[in-house]
């Protein structure tokens, strides 16, 4: 069963953060990333850029229009996603909540939807 | 022949649950179970009046609704075949062929434990977790749960609906949570229970102060989960305090319909036999030395139990316990609770500063029984045109009509006491006083 843990914290508070914090907070993803790889249910890992470098695009009328920044203003942002492969929700909990962001921020755990064809 | 109709409906009665939860955790899918289930039924209908009974129902039940399970599988493949059926199908071939498999059928199963984990899972909401406990563990269906939770059967409907599909989507697993989560897993499913049991029992939204149903149900759950998790303290905690609470169902009420506050009660009332077994079960449960909140609610209600008048209430040992009760989870009712045991363990003064604090949080605003606590201390107090004042505050925030008709009575009589004895306003307790 595959899912799709997407990393929801606020950018500004990480933005507030000391260097040595950072630092800290970057060495728990890696050995976490480590961890997850190693148990060979890590599907993938993308961290995402901060919103500041968003676009976010509507195609209307058949015309694309962009707009600077994120779908939606939103006091937690997108920051990351693993995708894992694992037996049930009770492991893909157990995973998520080892994701050093679980601690103040949000990890919505979501089914990725099995469609053969695709 | 009508011999055998009867015994057909006693056996579907008895084992239509055990029976689903087996079936769903074979099939991995509510609705299938269901429909299986189903058809099983309507196959038993046919054969059983003209061969007899079989020698044991639930296996002759499972087995056949398995079939038909099946059955309806090769239908579908044919109509539109998905990976993950055809593995199931094969898996269900599979069982169908293991000569060992047969089926132990008891009161409450494991699998029913097994499927009480899935229904209160954390992924699913509070009330989804009720609503689906009730429909496939509990003898409640859609039209019963909406009425006792004051909603509409579509609402319910659908909401189970939700919750079924998200089981299947997002794999809520089957199983026994093991050693490491079980204890957070295990306060959901008691919770669940303690909420079944209390809207039964309190029933805030109802002209009948029990609903029976839900109080049997929520019992019957209790019981399985403690008879199934032994060596686990709380669910035998929680089921000798549903067993405590219970035992006064007689006494509650009074013959005009009326609410009978605990000290009021007429204790010969009390199902003794009922007591008995709940003070057995919280010693036992206290003996495993892995204290909790059910636990220690269960052994206040076993001090009440065991007092055979209301003066002999042991309310320092009540007091202590709400103490205790407040490491575990520090909410305003609790403390108004120690803030009532207090009172009569030390003095209505004390109790009336407890409560002092807890209305400057301005929680409890809105809850009655606070008011209510306030009135009846300072009417111990002969503070009798403040006690007037509290009961007032307290009636706009009554749910239940019977509680209403009781201040309503309480009301009445302040004022009648007011008009013959005229003001009081002793303001010094006896210290230590206990209720009369």
């Amino acid at each position: 069963m595959k899912y799709a843990l997407l990393i929801y914290a606020a950018e500004r508070d990480w933005a507030g953060k000391s260097k040595e914090e950072q630092g800290r907070i970057y060495n728990d993803y890696m050995a976490y990333t480590v961890e997850l790889k190693k148990s060979g249910k890590m599907l993938s890992c993308e961290p995402l850029d901060p919103t500041s470098t968003a676009t976010t695009i509507r195609v209307r009328n058949g015309k694309t229009v962009s707009t600077d920044g994120p779908f939606a203003d939103t006091k937690e942002q997108l920051g990351g996603i693993y995708v894992v492969d694992v037996k049930d929700l009770n492991e893909a909990v157990a995973w998520a909540s080892k994701i050093p962001d679980a601690r103040t921020g949000s990890i919505e755990i979501r089914p990725l939807m099995n469609i053969p064809e695709m | 022949m009508n011999q055998t109709a009867d015994a057909v409906d006693r056996i579907f009665s008895e084992e239509s649950r055990p029976v689903l939860a087996t079936l769903i955790r074979l099939l991995g899918d509510f609705d299938l179970a269901e429909d299986a289930l189903q058809d099983a039924f309507t196959a038993a209908l046919e054969t059983w009046p003209k061969n007899g009974l079989p020698t044991s129902p639930g296996a002759w039940l499972t087995t056949t609704a398995r079939r038909k399970a099946i059955d309806r599988l090769r239908h579908l493949r044919i109509v539109e075949a998905t990976r993950s059926e055809l593995a199931l199908s094969l898996r269900l071939d599979r069982e169908a062929c293991d000569s060992h498999y047969e089926l132990e059928v008891s009161p409450v199963s494991d699998d029913q434990l097994r499927l009480i984990f899935t229904c209160c899972h954390p992924a699913l909401s509070r009330e989804a977790q009720v609503a689906l406990t009730l429909r496939t563990l509990g003898g409640l269906s859609t039209a019963e749960i909406a009425r006792a939770f004051l909603v509409s059967d579509a609402t319910i409907a659908q909401r189970i609906a939700r919750a079924k599909q998200k089981i299947a989507r997002a794999c809520i697993p089957y199983e026994i949570p093991d050693r490491e989560s079980l204890a957070p897993r295990l306060d959901a499913v008691l919770s669940v229970l303690y909420l079944v049991f209390n809207e039964g029992y309190l029933a805030t939204s109802y002209e009948h102060l029990v609903r029976r149903d839900l109080v049997a149900d929520a019992l019957r759950l209790a019981r399985g989960l403690a008879a199934l998790l032994p060596n686990e303290p709380e669910p035998v905690g929680l089921l000798a305090l549903m067993l405590l609470h219970d035992s006064r169902r007689e006494a509650r009420v009074s013959d005009e319909g009326d609410l009978v506050l605990l000290e009021k009660q007429d204790r010969n009332k009390w199902n003794r036999p009922q007591i008995g077994e709940g003070v057995r079960l919280i010693e036992r449960a206290l003996r495993m030395r892995r204290p909790g909140p059910y636990q220690i609610q269960g052994a206040i209600a076993a001090v009440h139990a065991e007092a055979s008048t209301a003066a002999d209430t042991d309310w320092r040992q009540i007091a202590i316990l709400y103490d205790q009760l407040l490491g575990y989870e520090r909410t305003p009712v609790i403390e108004l609770n120690r803030a009532v045991a207090v009172s009569f363990a030390v003095s209505p003064v004390e109790g009336l500063s407890l409560l002092e604090d807890i209305e400057r949080s301005g929680a409890l605003e809105q809850y009655a029984p606070l008011h209510l606590a306030r009135a009846d201390m300072l009417c111990r107090l002969g503070r009798n045109d403040e006690a007037f004042e509290c009961y007032e505050r307290a009636l706009p925030f009554v749910p239940n009509e019977q509680v209403r008709r009781f201040i309503e009575q309480r009301l009445h009589r302040e004022k009648t006491a007011e008009a013959n004895v005229g003001h009081q306003t002793g303001t010094k307790s006896p210290s230590g006083a206990n209720p009369v």
